[in-house]
């Protein structure tokens, strides 16, 4: 019998300047062994608001490419058919009257751009046969950068829209397990209508888990406006969203450079594995990389990681679900630090021991977190860790119960840690770690958001286009500041908390 | 007669396989047959092509770990899990006790309740229900707590016994702790006995004992089917005149169970030894009697690093009351026994040393409080095994652990919104924690 998986949908938003991050996910039907009729899965539904074209570029080929690789991998085998089956499954839909060995046409994902660059580029390069039209909604002229713009103009144009797409998508789904939302919000499309697009999701679908992976401007960002975008997303985001993955370009960028370096440094014993490198779009299938696919790979590489426990077999699953549960012990504190290890594998096939222990320290240094945070130094509210590959156990018992003295964590959860195991490792790889980390450490990005606000603030520069739009009002400002603000607060009274011995709660007392 | 399995949640149904696999195991290898057809007749029902169907219910809130059970189960083709015996779903629970007990239980309620009842209608009498699950998730936790409520109300009559697999300490689910605060105290209202295995302590087992290098859980789950194998496979009991007992659930409860405020058991299996090292190993029933009496009173879970320094008080001569002064630091006082021994000369064996009363707590009689099983067959490869279900005072410090760091959590309330969505609210965290509290020092107080 055929695993059942779960399926991935998504929706994305696209801004003139921003290029859309594309992953091909499909609803996925998987087949039944015993009767041939296939049978739905459960579903994820990924909704993408654009992306900082400047940054991040598009990169719809990497999953796309990673299924059609991986497809043809399998294709030969009956035992890995299972495999292939449930893991494009996750991101394919398969029907019945087609034969595994072609990719499907209907894709659910729910296209949105308000300019049509991006999703044309995607129309026409190689995963066009997934999208249809029905699954676009896209206007001309773009969001000019104008958080209000994308969030009430093109929000209550499209509203309607958009709430039909997305009911449609998910009826399909025999049960929708969540909604992941990528956006960036440095620009006015993926942060206005993105953010708008959360709310109605939260609207539709209350009692789904909304996941939203969401790229943050980096110091040297030359969209004027993007501390005002951003800050008016992150009211919505503390707001409506579960959880949060927060990531800065300018972590990915050393993170590409980093590999690069190594890939040339020449030392011997330092090649590395074709293909095996996060940021290579393995199996991709168009030829030449453009820029911003190593980026955009690696973030591909996140989702792909989140979900595999959902897409494949293992001794300790953990699904979607139980990482909001785990790591959000308060509501508005969802903000979870991740970080992929390792970043490549080595052409040196023997892995030792110290390698793999080697990977779980790589997860916590502060040179594999996508955001720009060192959260060794900072305190931890709860963590996760996502092993894929072939580690046990009683490995990750050992890497816990040495790494554990040094991480500092808050004094109700000594023991803050949530593992998953999956047996089946990712392409190229023999095992791979992915670490979320709710932690004290993004509080300063928070701050830096927050000065940067406040200078363009006090002079109110730029006000005006915001003011200008119907909806809009001076209050949706200070509300936002004031909401980053308190969450700060909220992640400052726990700092304070950090090196004070803090005492038991007194038990109660029964009566003998 | 038979018991059915109620396997709930990735643990429930992982461990559940393995036990089937060791009791299939052994009731294949034994050259007995009357031991080998009622082991059988217990955990199996034998369809018109000869084939053998575990008497079991799968259950869990998605789909994958109960798909590999089964094909797994299916893969020797000696044994297999009935076509229908099963129910998932595509959701999970997502760690959430709350989830599972408020929203998935009353759910399927019907679903459910209604493939237990073709199971317990395919024994031809019933000794009583055996429902395995994990305290730190939702599914099990949660779920299994709801359908343990349910089978009482369905089945008010019989016994139903709860096989419990506590986590590791270091945490293998953030909220574990407050899963297994709600979950145990429903259960004691609702069990008539919980038997619990932690996986710390099995883990240990594996490193020391069995010597396995890379422990996975496939290794820790195969020794607690080992032990469960070998509590729940025939065996004489003292008044069963030569015939294997008809109800190990009842005796189990009936000899160890005597008070509703003490239902935790535990259990130690002696000797423990990797594959490679039995065909070296000669055990005597001394041998292996005296290491498991120290094993007991010291609290030790394996033949290791037990700690000869904690002695038995001295017995008090006739007509001194006895005072608590057995309750020294380091001694496991007992409320009840059960001693079973598997294997050869087993007659032969000198129980003596269990039956002494500074062991046990003074309000009940020390032959009330010791019972025995046996039989001359060997259990899963060894000789000789001796095997010791415990009420003790072996659980208590690990509860209170996990009572312990469950209410600091909730001191500073992490975590409640997700709970208190689906139902449950402050007020019910607080009951259970009291109604732990108050088990707890009952124990204590042995």
């Amino acid at each position: 019998m055929l695993t059942q998986g779960n399926s991935i949908l998504p929706i994305s938003c696209c801004d003139p300047f921003n290029p859309s991050y594309h992953m091909a996910v499909k609803r996925a039907s998987s087949f039944s062994q015993t009767n041939g009729v296939p049978s739905q899965m459960t579903v994820v539904v990924p909704c993408y608001v654009c992306i900082s074209r400047r940054r991040v570029g598009g990169s719809c080929d990497i999953t796309g490419g990673r299924i059609q690789s991986l497809k043809a991998r399998v294709n030969s085998s009956d035992e890995l058919l299972r495999h292939f089956d449930v893991c494009v499954c996750l991101f394919v839909c398969v029907s019945a009257s087609h034969p595994l060995t072609r990719l499907m046409s209907s894709l659910q994902a729910v296209l949105v751009d308000m300019e049509e660059g991006v999703v044309n580029e995607i129309l026409q390069g190689p995963l066009r046969e997934l999208f249809d039209s029905t699954q676009l909604i896209t206007d001309v002229s773009g969001s000019g950068n104008n958080w209000a713009v994308g969030h009430w103009t093109y929000g209550s144009a499209y509203r309607e829209q958009i709430v039909d797409q997305l009911r449609r998508a998910a009826e399909h789904c025999d049960c929708l397990q969540c909604f992941f939302l990528i956006h960036s919000m440095g620009g006015g499309t993926g942060s206005g209508l993105g953010t708008c697009v959360l709310k109605l999701l939260e609207e539709e679908f209350p009692e789904v888990c909304r996941i939203v992976t969401s790229v943050y401007p980096s110091a040297e960002d030359d969209v004027v406006t993007s501390p005002y975008n951003s800050v008016l997303a992150m009211r919505e985001l503390t707001e409506h969203a579960d959880c949060v993955l927060p990531v800065e370009n300018q972590s990915l960028v050393d993170i590409v450079n980093k590999i690069k370096h190594m890939s040339h440094s020449g030392k011997p014993g330092s090649v590395i594995k074709k293909d095996s490198a996060i940021i290579s779009g393995q199996g991709g299938v168009s030829g030449a990389e453009k820029p911003f696919d190593a980026m955009n790979n690696i973030v591909a590489n996140l989702l792909l990681n989140i979900t595999s426990s959902a897409r494949f077999e293992g001794s300790l699953n953990m699904d979607l679900n139980e990482i909001a549960m785990n790591l959000v012990p308060f509501p508005r504190l969802h903000y979870l630090v991740p970080s992929l290890t390792p970043l490549y594998t080595l052409a040196d096939v023997n892995i030792p021991t110290r390698r793999l222990d080697q990977m779980f320290t790589d997860a916590f240094s502060k040179d594999h977190q996508l955001i720009r945070a060192d959260p060794k130094h900072s305190l931890y509210l709860a963590c996760a860790l996502m092993v894929r590959g072939n580690v046990q156990v009683s490995d990750l018992r050992r890497n816990i119960e040495r790494l554990k003295p040094m991480l500092p964590f808050v004094s109700w959860n000594q023991e803050g840690w949530k593992t998953g195991l999956c047996s089946v490792p990712p392409v190229g790889h023999s095992h791979s770690l992915l670490a979320l980390a709710n932690n004290t450490c993004v509080k300063p990005t928070f701050m830096e958001l927050r000065d940067h606000f406040t200078k363009l603030y006090r002079k109110k520069a730029h006000m005006h286009h915001y003011l200008h739009v119907d909806g809009m009002e001076q209050a949706c400002f200070t509300e936002a500041i004031s909401s980053l603000s308190s969450l700060i607060e909220e992640y400052s009274q726990l700092d304070a908390t950090k090196d004070r011995l803090m005492p038991d709660a007194a038990r109660l007392n029964i009566a003998t | 007669m038979s018991i059915v399995t109620v396997q709930l949640g990735q643990c429930g149904n992982q461990v559940g396989q393995e036990l089937f696999e060791v009791i299939s195991n052994d009731a294949n290898d034994t050259q007995r047959k009357v031991y080998s057809e009622c082991s059988s007749e217990r955990f199996f029902n034998e369809t018109a092509n000869r084939e053998l169907v575990a008497r079991s219910v799968l259950i869990d809130m998605e789909p994958k770990v109960i798909s590999q059970s089964i094909a797994k189960a299916a893969k020797f083709g000696k044994w297999r899990y009935g076509d229908r015996s099963h129910f998932s779903q595509k959701q999970g629970s997502g760690n959430n006790w709350a989830n599972g007990y408020c929203v998935h239980g009353p759910r399927h309620e019907e679903v459910v309740m209604d493939i237990v009842r073709r199971e317990v209608e395919n024994c031809d009498r019933l000794a009583g229900i055996m429902a395995m699950m994990s305290v730190a998730g939702g599914t099990g936790s949660g779920v299994g707590t709801y359908v343990t409520q349910c089978l009482r109300d369905a089945y008010p009559n019989s016994f139903i016994l709860n096989h419990l697999t506590w986590p590791y300490g270091t945490g293998e689910v953030i909220v574990q702790n407050y899963n297994s605060v709600l979950t145990l105290s429903h259960l004691y209202q609702l069990s008539d006995a919980i038997l619990v295995h932690e996986n710390d302590t099995v883990h240990k087992i594996c490193a020391q004992l069995m010597n396995i290098k890379h422990i996975s859980f496939s290794d820790v789950n195969k020794v607690i089917a080992h032990q469960l194998g070998s509590v729940l496979q025939p065996a004489l009991t003292g008044d069963s005149h030569g015939v294997y007992n008809r109800n190990p659930i009842g005796e189990l409860m009936s000899s160890l169970v005597c008070h509703p405020e003490y239902k935790l058991l535990s259990v130690c299996n002696i000797p423990q030894v990797s594959s490679s090292s039995m065909a070296y190993s000669m055990f005597t029933w001394p041998g292996l009697l005296k290491h498991l009496r120290q094993m007991l009173i010291a609290n030790a879970k394996m033949e290791e690093g037990i700690d000869w320094q904690v002695r038995a008080p001295s017995l008090q001569p006739e007509g001194i009351e006895r005072t608590r002064s057995h309750r020294r630091p380091g001694f496991n006082t007992s409320l009840a026994n059960l001693l079973i021994l598997r294997g050869k000369d087993v007659n032969n064996a000198e129980i003596s040393g269990f039956q002494d009363p500074s062991l046990y707590t003074p309000w009940l009689p020390a032959d009330e409080a010791f019972s025995m099983w046996k039989t001359p067959v060997p259990f899963n490869k060894y000789e000789k095994s001796a095997i010791l279900v415990s009420n003790s005072q072996t659980l208590l410090r690990p509860l209170d652990n996990m009572v312990g760091k469950a209410w600091n959590m909730f001191a500073s309330r992490a975590y409640i919104h997700q709970y208190t969505k689906f139902g449950i609210s402050e007020e019910d965290f607080l009951d259970s924690f009291t109604s732990l509290e108050q088990v707890i020092s009952s124990y204590n107080q042995l």
